[in-house]
This record gives C-alpha cells, structure tokens and sequence, in this order.
C-alpha cells in the first residue's frame, strides 16, 4: 500500500516538474530540491485530489513540504 | 534630440510554410500556398473547414518541457520564434547589459485555447479546478513575458493588443524606443494560435473568413475580383532590432535598416474599414514622412491585403492616396495569399520578409491572383515573385478597431 501510493505520487511529480524519478525521494522538498514554485504546489495538489478521490484543503496543503509528506497525508486520508 | 538609427540584425519565424527563416523565405518566393483542411479540431460541422496551420512545430527545440507546458501555443511560438532571431543575431546576452535589452512582443487574442479549456473545466468541474496556470497561460502579455525570462532580458518590456495590427505595431513601438535610446536592443513582434472552435465560430458569424472549402490552397486570393474572406493563420514572427551604434560595435550582420513609423485610427466602425481609405493612406504617409521621404522614393509595399472584399478595395484606395501617381509604378503583394492571416502575428512575420525582400532584391508574389478586380488596378505582383530592385519598402497592418500602422524599411547604407 505504502509503495503504491508513493509511486502514484512520483509518477505525477515527475510528469508536472520534469524532474528524473530518481531525486523524487520520500525525503525530497517539493520546492527546494524539486523546483516546484507556488502555482506548481498548486498544480500539484489539484492532481493528487484527482488521482486519489479526495479534498486538500488549503491549510493543509501548506504543510506540506517533503514527497513523504504527500504520502503519508494522503495514506492518512485513506484510512 | 538626436534619434538613434536603428536596424535589424536578426531574424525568427514559425509559419505555416515554414519553422525557420530559409524554409519560410524560400516557400515565400516559391508561391506555396500553407493552407489545408483543419487538423487541430474537428471543424466538420463548421461553415469554415480550412485554416493555414503551423505544421510539426516542437516547443521542445526550444524550450524544456516543464516550461512549454505552462506555456499556451501562441507563447510557445514566441519563445521558439525569439530565440531562433537571437540565435540569427549572435546576439550573446552574456556579453550583453541585459538591462538595454528589451522585448515587445503582442498577441491579438492571447491564449485562447487556454481559456475554453479551462472554461470547460470551470462548467464541468467546478472553480476549485481551474488550474493555477489558466490566468499566467491566457493573458496575452504572457508573450514579452516568456522571451524576457527565457533570454533574460530585463530592458524596456511591453505587448500592444491592436488586432491584426499588433505586429506591426509591436515593432513600431519597439523602434522608438531605441530611437530614444532607452534600450540598445529590442526582440519584437508578434505571436497568435487561435485555430480554435470559438475564434472559427466567431470569425465565421462576422462573415470575416473565406468559406473556399473545397479549393484550400485557393481560398486566400488578395486583390483577386473573387476573393471571399480571410484565411486564418497561426505562427509568430520576431524582429532583433537593435541601434545601430550597437550593431557597429558589435560587428553584427545588418540586415536591413527600420526607419519610420506611422498609425493612425479610422475612428469609423468596429470592423469595416472606412471607405474612403483615409486611415491607413494617413499611416503610410506619417511612415515615409517619418524617414525623410518622399512617395517616389517607396519601391514596394507588403500589404494588408486580407483576401476579404473590403480590405483590398480601400487598401489599394489608400495607397492612391498616399502616393498619388506613384501608386501606379510601385509593386505591392500580400503574403497572406500564402501563409494566411496570422492576426496579431502577421505584422511580425511580414516584418521578416519585407527585411529578406531588401536583403535579397526578390519580391515576393501574391498567389491566385486570376480574375483582375477593376477596384484594384494596382501591381500586385501576381502569381510569381520578381526580381527588382527595392531599396526602401513599407509593411501595413491594419486592425479590428480601425488600428492602422505601417513601418518603413530600407536597404541599410552607410551613411
């Protein structure tokens, strides 16, 4: 479950940012390491919604900062 | 105050005959007509099935992939068409002030594709699915933007949004400032890609568009007795114009020099031109008067020349106008007979060939001209490109709105 849900997240990282799937890491910053600036976190956020059927609210959103981030509140959301 | 001279020194295009400028040039003078059957959406149930498309246009040559997809097609033209004019200037910005290097580049509609996208989305979906990117991709600004950031150019930095005189106007507007001396260089013109359902369907209701569906490469027939409308085109055309001071001291190849400027307004109806051809005749006299000229000295004319009844009618009373006697004895062709009417990108892209006309002395025609008009009594150098001597030209443009601007190039001499 872990895995899927990380590897759905770093299929989409990788197809927004450009970036290669080696550096989108669990430990990676969304912003510093994988160049995402503010609409692209918005971009972002908006297709996680889509993949996985649920609602990011913006606080939330802003908490985010590591690809684990992402995973883990997502996995949380699921439960 | 002195005036700064200023001259061209690098070209860029996409068009629909050709992604760079030696392919576009030599379909120019060849006659190929770019206009086929609509492949970008299906126009099956449209009164207008033919459009001149940019064919195997990759942003990628240009431009990484992250940021061509926050790009809309029309600054992707922009961008590719910019640095192909950089790139032909040897223009390198690490030797530059990148703070006298400017960009004014407009778009007549902007981002249209962006935007009934996203409104689709809006309908469909929702506001909380807009995406962050409609707003920066659709905005038509977003042009000058982009080749500022992708060149790193932080000099003087605008858009004009004049219709189908954007172009032009774009250029005209970009050498004053280096008249001025507020920049050294300036990368100007225009970009459009609107073969789109909503600007066919709008076009269409006005009645503005060719509906020669079933003869593609005939439908756009400038000063043609038959011609029925305007072919839409897509594509963008870039100038890098720079004074010529700068252009000396950096060895560059002059290609021609820009050396007037002229628009006025109809001030006579949304969209037809006013019949007496005041407007644009008043444009082209402010454009030589500008220079320091006289009519005689004008050998050609790239003309608006749309391919719609109206246009090529007051055009050509226009030229009478402004040139009196000489109308008669200067060549005037249309390029949109071959590449379409790009809209807010024409003005850039016949820019480009008025500047390969002086460097290479070869005129290019204006196709499907077959049944003289007796409206248009004028030479539009029919069907096959000439050989001639042109040593000073002027480009026209003119808009929905009634927007009229014509610049004024020249063989340049050192003088």
């Amino acid at each position: 479950m872990a895995e899927n849900t990380f590897e759905r997240v770093k299929k989409i990282i990788v197809e927004h940012l450009d970036v290669d799937p080696a550096e989108v890491t669990l430990e990676a910053s969304v912003k510093d390491d994988l160049g995402a600036d503010s609409l692209d976190v918005v971009d972002l956020i908006m297709q996680f919604e889509d993949e996985f059927g649920l609602e990011i609210s913006d606080e939330e959103a802003e908490k985010i900062s590591t690809v684990g981030d992402i995973v883990s509140y997502i996995e949380q959301k699921q439960q | 105050m002195k005036k700064n001279r200023v001259v061209i020194t690098g070209l860029g295009v996409i068009t629909p005959i050709g992604n760079d400028v030696d392919t576009f040039w030599n379909h120019l003078i060849a006659g190929k007509s770019g206009i086929d059957y609509i492949t970008q959406f299906d126009a099956s149930e449209y009164a207008v099935r033919i459009a001149a498309e940019v064919k195997d246009f990759d942003p990628l040559q240009f431009i990484d992939k992250k940021d061509a997809r926050k790009m809309d097609r029309f600054a992707q033209f922009a961008v590719s068409a910019a640095k192909m004019a950089v790139k032909h200037a040897g223009l390198d910005m690490s030797k530059e002030d990148p703070e006298r290097v400017g960009v004014y580049i407009g778009s007549g509609i902007g981002g249209l594709s962006t935007l009934e996208e996203q409104h689709k989305v809006l309908l469909n979906r929702g506001p909380r699915r807009v995406s962050p990117f409609f707003i920066p991709m659709m905005i038509s600004n977003m042009a000058a933007g982009q080749v500022s950031i992708h060149i790193g150019a932080k000099g003087p930095n605008s858009s004009s949004v004049t219709a189908c005189a954007t172009g032009t106007h774009s250029i005209g507007d970009a050498f004053r400032i280096l008249q001025r001396g507020e920049a050294d260089v300036m990368i100007a013109g225009g970009a459009e890609a609107t073969i789109l359902p909503l600007a066919f369907a709008g076009f269409a209701s006005m009645g503005a568009l060719s509906t020669r569906n079933e003869e593609p490469q005939k439908a756009s027939r400038p000063f043609d007795r038959d011609r029925d409308g305007f072919v839409m085109g897509e594509g963008a055309g870039i100038l890098v114009m720079e004074t010529l001071e700068h252009a000396l001291n950096r060895g560059a190849n002059i290609i021609a020099e820009i050396a007037g400027y002229g628009m006025t307004a109809d001030a006579y109806h949304l969209t037809s031109p006013d019949p007496t051809g005041d407007g644009p005749a008043r444009s082209m006299i402010k454009a030589y008067q500008d220079a320091g000229l006289e009519p005689a000295d004008i050998d050609y004319i790239n003309a608006h020349g749309t391919s719609t009844p109206l246009n090529e009618k007051y055009e050509t009373m226009a030229i009478k106008k402004a040139f009196g006697e000489h109308a008669y004895k200067l060549a005037i062709s249309s390029n949109k007979s071959m590449i379409g009417h790009l809209l807010g990108a024409a003005g850039g892209v016949e820019a480009v060939a008025t500047a390969l006309t002086l460097k290479h002395q070869i005129i290019p025609p204006t196709i499907n001209y077959e049944n003289p008009d007796p409206d248009c009594d004028l030479d539009y150098v029919p069907n096959e490109a000439r050989s001639a001597q042109v040593r000073v030209a002027i480009s026209n443009s003119l808009g929905f709105g009634g927007h009229n601007a014509s610049i004024l190039l020249k063989v340049y001499e050192d003088v």
